[in-house]
């Protein structure tokens, strides 16, 4: 945590530095060589009191608490290079580092004694290419994420866009997420007392309280071998075809349509997910291998007179696991100067339960399918807070720092869930 | 979500529909000051960026708004 706080100061200190070193450049001349344009370095603090955590099958008593925190801080890179033939090459490279505590991991041990932190990483790489005679743009992206004992996860996308003689954008994005999940199972469903009963050939998994896995190997009821660090992985593939159309309306409005198919196959629980059955038992969490989204954005800007903004947004999302939600949000910037807007916002959003969730103890062990995962429940959440921007034409401090962002917001969801998160954009250019 | 819930949000629809169809015009690019504000852009800021991670987390649905679909840590 505290190597973390230290890096994101060096990087602020070593870009404040690094464009220290160039002269601002506002002649209209494209540069042929790969020149660094812009640089976002973004910090963001989480935290989180809920009850009913998914670990633990959604108990509301002191073993349920799903408190969590997240420190999360990430570096944008955009390189920016002019082809001969009018064509502007960005080369977007990104890394980020998550640094989390979550209360419920440690119940993957049943006597709450596994780790109950993690860290995650998450680099980034896009190029994309616009030819500005022909109005079209093309892009390929890859992404990578893991956290060493939960998952890892390779993202791919590809694009393409359009833009239209009367101030209209369309687009397709293609975009594939192959992950692969580690079957960290909770402890009383490997213990080593069960595997000494095995009196056949087995290897039988053992979660330890650090979040290690061990293999233990049996032949005729005997122990031939153990080996650590070898946990057993699932996948679960993504696959999203994202078409969008945007248009200015007028010389105050302009909107978008967003529209998602997504394709989920694999193991789409999660293994340290228990259920409690009514009969006592619990066991984990079983989904189906296969789930279908159609989510459907619009958003719609318009500029108020000359000092105020409205961003509005609606989403319609249905699947079929049987989970319908609608989410509305308003942001409404205010410009206080030209280069000063304070944005307060609120969200709403409402959702039904998807068929497979039941709540603690409730399942019945003849369920097909079973989660007490409360992010599949139905509720209604609600979101608000500000967001500040400051953007002087002769930067911030330095002439460098071009702009900086703050935004705060408070969420509460009617399953007892409350979090707060603030998070900070500098960006330098 | 009731039906006359349904209905009201139908209705929102078509009365926005409508206010955007009439307001249409063709816009010149030294008529853009405005819609190039930079809060006026229509994707979300880099610094909501967090916040939209942990709300495809917490809530059963995501997409459609230039975040994630799938992939990662958590079930969405």
């Amino acid at each position: 945590m505290k190597k973390i706080c230290l890096t994101v100061v060096g990087m602020y200190i070593m870009f404040l530095h690094a464009f220290s070193q160039f002269s601002n450049d506002t002649s209209a001349y494209k540069s042929k060589t790969l020149k660094l344009d812009e640089v976002n370095i973004i910090s963001s603090y989480y935290s989180q009191k809920a009850d009913k955590s998914a670990v633990m099958g959604g108990r509301t008593d002191s073993k349920g608490i799903g408190d969590v925190t997240d420190f999360a801080n990430g570096i944008d890179l955009r390189f920016v290079k002019w082809g001969n033939d009018k064509r502007k090459n960005t080369f977007d490279g990104g890394l980020g580092i998550d640094y989390h505590t979550a209360a419920s991991q440690a119940y993957v041990d049943s006597n709450g004694h596994a780790r109950n932190y993690g860290t995650r990483i998450y680099p980034t790489f896009d190029w994309t290419t616009e030819n500005e005679s022909k109005r079209t743009s093309f892009g390929l992206g890859a992404y990578y994420s893991a956290e060493r004992h939960f998952y890892h996860s390779l993202g791919l996308n590809t694009s393409f866009s359009k833009k239209t003689n009367h101030n209209g954008e369309f687009g397709v994005k293609l975009s594939t997420y192959l992950d692969r999940i580690k079957m960290i199972i909770p402890s009383e469903f490997s213990s080593v007392d069960s595997a000494n009963n095995s009196s056949s050939d087995s290897i039988v998994y053992v979660t330890t309280a650090s979040g290690h896995v061990t293999e233990i190997i049996y032949r005729n009821g005997q122990q031939i071998g153990k080996s650590k660090n070898t946990t057993p992985s699932k996948p679960r593939n993504t696959f999203t075809a994202e078409f969008s159309f945007s248009q200015v309306i007028n010389q105050r409005m302009q909107g978008s349509i967003v529209v998602d198919l997504v394709e989920q196959n694999g193991y789409l629980g999660l293994p340290f997910h228990r259920v409690y059955f009514n009969n006592g038992k619990d066991t984990i969490e079983n989904l189906p291998s296969q789930r279908f989204k159609l989510p459907i954005g619009l958003r719609l800007n318009y500029f108020l007179g000359d000092n105020v903004i409205l961003r509005s947004y609606y989403r319609f999302y249905i699947d079929n696991w049987g989970l319908k939600s609608n989410t509305v949000s308003l942001e409404v910037p205010i410009k206080l100067s030209p280069f000063f807007s304070v944005s307060p916002f609120y969200r709403y959003y409402q959702q039904t339960a998807a068929k497979y969730f039941a709540p603690y103890a409730v399942h019945s062990p003849d369920d097909q399918y079973y989660t007490s995962n409360y992010a599949l429940a139905a509720f209604t959440s609600q979101s608000f807070g500000v967001g500040l921007r400051i953007a002087p034409p002769k930067g911030i401090l330095t002439q460098n720092l071009k702009s900086l962002e703050v935004r705060y917001a408070h969420y509460t969801q009617t399953t007892d869930l409350v979090s707060n998160v603030i998070s900070v954009d500098l960006s330098f250019r | 979500m009731t039906q006359a819930q349904n209905s009201l949000l139908k209705c929102a629809f078509a009365f926005l529909l409508s206010i955007i169809i009439i307001s249409c015009s063709n816009v010149k690019a030294y008529q853009k000051s405005r819609i190039n504000d930079a809060e006026m852009t229509l994707s979300n800021r880099k610094v909501e960026k967090n916040e939209l991670n942990v709300q495809s987390y917490r809530e059963g649905s995501s997409g459609a708004n230039g975040g994630k679909t799938g992939g990662g840590c958590g079930c969405n």
